[in-house]
């Protein structure tokens, strides 16, 4: 598999680290409901198709990337840098 | 008194040379890293050009020359080769000093990128990665700084404390690609 990192380009994918769900970047609001937090922690899906997963561009330039990509076709759809997409929440 | 001399990382180790293949320490001189502040980033630029006659480089390339360069080191940062940086560039950027921290080999020679094919998961022709041009990678399990300093001349820095798995790495491969083509 290969990952086009947003500064560097097309890399192999051993030059990448796996960092979970990109639900991360969606912190709840401060006081919201202990459920909305179970979701944020606890909670992720395991879907056959489209995922959305943070990597990290380890020996490469050390950005965040969020990666949208198809657990069943390998294929990927776009990457991001995981600061533009953060910034850009309301 | 004690005397203390200072002992380069690949010291003991290098030079290696196979076929026409050379694997040599490079005179790094002073090795800075600039991290520009947020929002700084052009008018570090500007102080680097007044400074050492060349701009902050675009990702995966290289700006100067020999003796005074600097490599594109990841995000937001960029490695000063050579000079003492000038202290004005202290306004725009964090900067640390690294000079005993890299070992800097450089490998020359006909099929120089043979050999790093073996150890490097990126395309390395000459249409792609030319002159001039740097990534940050893998070199076997290693993080390194991967550097073209002209068709058949590369710079390759890892942390001082690998200098020795590094020196064994190359010449492993380079006895590798001498042995099948002959150079």
């Amino acid at each position: 598999m290969r990952i086009t990192c947003p500064i560097c380009g097309a890399r192999d994918r051993r030059e990448f680290t796996y960092m979970g769900d990109a639900v991360a970047l969606e912190r709840p609001e401060k006081g919201a409901a202990p459920e909305a937090w179970d979701d944020y922690l606890h909670n992720r899906d395991n879907p056959a198709g489209e995922t959305r997963d943070l990597w990290y561009h380890e020996s490469g330039c050390a950005a965040w990337i969020v990666v949208t990509r198809n657990t069943v076709t390998h294929e990927v759809y776009r990457t991001e840098l995981a600061s533009q997409v953060h910034e850009a929440q309301p | 008194m004690i005397d203390l001399n200072p002992v380069s990382p690949c010291a003991g180790l290098l030079p290696i040379k196979i076929g026409a293949l050379r694997l040599t320490e490079a005179e790094a001189g002073t090795i800075t890293s600039l991290s520009p502040y947020k929002g700084r980033e052009d008018t570090l630029s500007d102080a680097l050009k007044a400074a050492h006659g060349m701009a902050f480089p675009a990702p995966n390339r290289t700006t100067g020359k020999d003796g005074s360069r600097a490599i594109w080191f990841g995000l937001r940062q960029a490695l000063l080769l050579g000079p003492v940086p000038d202290a004005a560039l202290a306004k725009h950027a964090a900067l640390t000093d690294q000079s005993d921290g890299w070992s800097v080999v450089r490998l020359s020679g006909p099929g120089a990128a043979d050999v790093l094919a073996r150890l490097v998961p990126l395309d390395l022709r000459d249409g792609h990665f030319r002159n001039g041009h740097t990534a940050r990678t893998d070199l076997m399990h290693m993080a390194a700084s991967l550097t073209r300093i002209s068709a058949d001349s590369w710079q390759i820095m890892v942390f001082r404390s690998f200098a020795q798995t590094l020196a064994h790495d190359l010449k492993t491969a380079m006895q590798g690609v001498a042995a099948r083509g002959g150079v």
